[in-house]
């Protein structure tokens, strides 16, 4: 099932986040979002994962959603495979299968606040994964990383879409990021989707491949940024 | 030169083995109560400090045997334990269940912190004539008042333990789905463990506190009123007997204590340590 988005709006007391916003995404679709700091990203997808009461509008969304945040927000008092099976239907096996797609078979038994940063976005990813969700929720999971585990969570991250085939909408206010990863990058402004442009270069993908390179400069535009310094 | 001595230190091998060097540390940590004690028993035995003030060190040693070989202290102990314990287990069981309440639910809140915050500020204590027109002077008056001492710090604690569960784990329960019931039993009451562990602590603390007070108005039984007793006849060894198992007594509790929650808090250590 598809999600659509229409007249969706969400104000902080005066300041107007979302504003009559419409969006659809597609099944399987792999979904960025970009916009400036305090454009609204995270507000659309909290609204998406039903953590805002007082977003208008109408939602038409699957009750099959998983969200994975920002910090892994693992449950510090329940060991690894605990945390994801917590609140699972299904078998512990397919807790201990989802542990080992993310490499952290051998964690299992530890506590989450002994995982590095990479161990604990990656727990997060499985406990998210597990559930096999047909809407995955990504609020900048990797911005807290260090550049190398970055990349290889973004790998990971493309396995796993690439399995599971969930809608993925990504919540990012990296451009690369965003072009390495989706299919269709979204940019949200003044409380709408501004730009909605479609992503067909084959992955894996590199930085300097031409298409992004224009891309790039297009979408930093959109975000009112000029990759040359201030014009 | 002071430079010089300053500096000496750092030029040490650093490889001194640590551990001998420690227990030297912890052996000389027990020089002045022993210190304390010689010049205690010095005083009583050249009559600088009489008996009828404080009895010596090892008057009251024999005093402690003496007492146990009778079965005084072995039976004193026994009931003041079960007053404790009793009051302890009512009242601890009233605070939690009334933080729950409390914590919980809004309505829950509003029924019972409002009359609990205007509890906690009567002097307990103040409360024993009345407890004895109520309940008379037999076991029930000391047991509640251990337990109304050890309520209020369960409650309050626990009552802000749940409060204080970080409303970031409450969303990741319901984008787990979690029912009410999965949400209180797997982030609430395990998120409020910790605090309600410092209340544990503190309510154990005042229990004893509330049973020597309980004790010292009304008895024929207890710990209590063996320190009572002995004070009709100056028995002064008596009494700090007495006080030492009291005192050991809080000790071992606050152990027991201490113990759970290095069992309890596992999950903590990694990040602590």
């Amino acid at each position: 099932m598809a999600t659509r988005l229409s007249g969706v709006a969400r104000a902080f007391g005066d300041r107007v986040v979302l504003d009559s916003l419409d969006l659809e995404l597609r099944d399987g679709e792999f979904t960025a979002l970009l916009g400036r700091s305090g454009s609204g990203k995270s507000t659309l997808l909290r609204a998406l994962a039903g953590l805002d009461p007082e977003v208008t509008g109408t939602i038409d969304v699957t009750d099959s959603v998983a969200v994975a945040f920002q910090e892994p927000r693992l449950v510090p008092w329940k060991r690894l495979l605990a945390n994801i099976t917590l609140g699972l239907d299904a078998p512990v096996s397919k807790a201990k299968e989802a542990l080992a797609e993310v490499g952290l078979s051998e964690r299992s038994d530890a506590w989450p606040l002994t995982l590095s940063g990479g161990e604990a976005q990656r727990a997060s990813l499985a406990r998210a994964l597990v559930r096999e969700p047909e809407l995955l929720l990504l609020d900048e999971p990797f911005s807290a990383l260090d550049a190398l585990t970055r990349i290889t969570i973004h790998q990971l991250v493309l396995e796993l879409w690439a399995r599971h085939r969930p809608a993925v909408l990504l919540v990012t206010h990296d451009v690369d990021e965003a072009l390495l990863l989706a299919d269709r990058v979204l940019v949200l402004d003044e409380g709408r989707i501004a730009h909605d442009i479609s992503i067909t270069a084959d992955r894996p993908r590199h930085r300097e491949d031409p298409g992004l390179v224009t891309l790039r400069t297009t979408l930093l535009a959109a975000l009112g940024v000029s990759p040359e310094g201030r014009s | 030169m002071s430079v010089v001595e300053l500096a000496r230190p750092v030029e040490k091998p650093r490889a001194t083995p640590k551990g001998p060097r420690r227990r030297v540390t912890a052996w000389h940590r027990w020089l002045s109560p022993l210190a304390l004690l010689v010049v205690w028993q010095i005083a009583s035995a050249t009559g600088l400090l009489p008996e009828r003030l404080l009895a010596a060190p090892a008057a009251i040693a024999s005093t402690a045997v003496e007492l146990t070989q009778a079965g005084t202290l072995p039976t004193a102990i026994g009931v003041s334990l079960q007053r404790v314990l009793i009051g302890f287990l009512v009242g601890g069981a009233a605070g939690i269940v009334l933080a729950l309440a409390a914590g919980l639910s809004r309505a829950g809140e509003n029924a019972v912190d409002p009359i609990m915050q205007a509890l906690r500020a009567l002097p307990f204590f103040g409360l024993i004539p009345l407890f004895i027109l109520w309940f008379g002077i037999g076991e029930e008056p000391k047991i509640l008042l251990v337990a109304l001492a050890v309520s209020f710090p369960l409650y309050l604690n626990t009552f802000s333990g749940i409060r204080g569960v970080d409303g970031k784990l409450a969303e990741v329960a319901t984008t787990l789905k979690l029912s009410r019931g999965q949400l209180i039993r797997h982030i609430v009451l395990p998120g409020a463990l910790p605090q309600t562990l410092v209340g544990l602590r503190q309510a154990l603390g005042v229990a004893w506190l509330a049973l020597i007070v309980a004790e010292q108005v009304n008895a024929t039984t207890g710990l209590g009123y063996m320190i009572n007793d002995a004070r009709e006849f100056l028995r002064t060894d008596v009494i700090v007997v007495g006080l030492l198992v009291y005192s050991a007594l809080g000790l071992a509790t606050d152990a027991i204590v201490r113990l759970l929650e290095r069992r309890a808090l596992a999950w903590r250590r990694g990040f602590l340590a």
